[in-house]
Order: structure tokens, then C-alpha cells, then sequence
């Protein structure tokens, strides 16, 4: 598990937008994760996306990472942002963008 | 969560949730899901395949209400 956690961790350090999901971008096996993706496409930032399904044990390892329990899961500078729910409120908020366009640009 | 309303639909494997209380007063987001989270514990890993929570203070539910 800690190999995991090493892994998670250079993943979210080395990508200034990354998004834990199930499925690809172009092939999103759950609706939550669609909608997220959705809502990145629509900021026209660049993101890097992990799909959990692929791999059991960055599924599992994610969870224990964030102390969150579910996905999908939008890190963001390299901070946890949240889930689905959270994504879409801060997005309808006019929050998101600023959170994007800021990170982006460091 | 004492002093807490609850809503709740679901389908036993997939829940929505709408959650007002003062716990949340000065919360973002990210830590008001947090919280739910944690009252949840393990529930949350073995029983809820999906949940869509909605966290409101009392004030900001007086306000959309």
C-alpha cells in the first residue's frame, strides 16, 4: 500500500490537473466521472486522467490517499478539490475556473 | 449528526442526500462532504455504492428554500 500512496503522490505532485476516474476520458464507465470530465472539457485546460478500474490497487489506494471514499476524484496544484458533487457546485458557483486557470499558470 | 435534517432517496446501493445543519457553518465544501463521510465510516465503504450529497447551513437553506 505505501508503494501505492508513493505513486499517487508523484502522480497528483507532476500534474497540475489530474483526475482520478473510472474509465478514460473518451470512454467514461461511470456517470459521476463523465460529468466531471464534461465539466474540465469545458475549461479547456489541459488535465491527466487515472483510470482506478485498470489497476485495483490505485482504486483501493486513492480512497486511503484523500481519506475520501468514493470517485471520481479532481486534484487540482496538487490539492484535493473533491468528488463529483463538489466539482459540479463549484463549477455552477463560478469557483472552478479561477482554481483552474490559477494552477495552470504556476 | 444531532441538529441535522435529513433527506434521503435512494435504492439501497445509491443514495442522494440533503443534509442542513449548523456543523457546517464555516465549512467549505470539501469539508462539509468530510464530515458526512466520517458519520457515515464504514457504511460508506461496504454498503453505499454512490452517494450525492447537498450540504446546506440553516441560513443558506432559509436563503434557497
Amino acid at each position: 500500500m505505501e508503494d501505492v500512496l508513493k505513486i499517487i503522490d508523484s502522480q497528483v505532485a507532476n500534474n497540475k490537473v489530474i483526475l482520478f476516474m473510472k474509465g478514460t476520458r473518451e470512454m467514461p464507465q461511470c456517470g459521476f466521472s463523465a460529468k466531471v470530465v464534461q465539466i474540465l472539457n469545458s475549461h479547456g485546460v489541459q488535465y491527466e486522467t487515472v483510470d482506478v478500474l485498470a489497476d485495483p490497487e490505485i482504486r483501493q489506494g486513492i480512497k486511503e490517499y484523500s481519506q475520501w471514499p468514493t470517485l471520481p476524484q479532481l486534484f487540482v496544484g496538487g490539492r484535493f478539490i473533491g468528488g463529483c458533487d463538489i466539482c459540479v457546485e463549484l463549477n455552477e458557483s463560478g469557483e472552478l475556473g479561477p482554481i483552474l486557470k490559477d494552477a495552470v499558470r504556476e | 449528526m444531532p441538529g441535522s435534517s435529513v433527506d434521503v432517496d435512494g435504492d439501497g446501493t445509491h443514495f442522494e442526500a440533503v443534509i442542513v445543519s449548523s456543523d457546517f457553518n464555516g465549512k467549505t465544501l470539501l469539508e462539509r462532504h468530510q464530515l458526512v463521510y466520517k458519520v457515515l465510516g464504514d457504511a460508506m465503504k461496504e454498503r453505499i455504492h454512490a452517494l450525492s450529497l447537498k450540504t446546506y447551513t440553516p441560513e443558506q437553506w432559509d436563503k434557497i428554500r
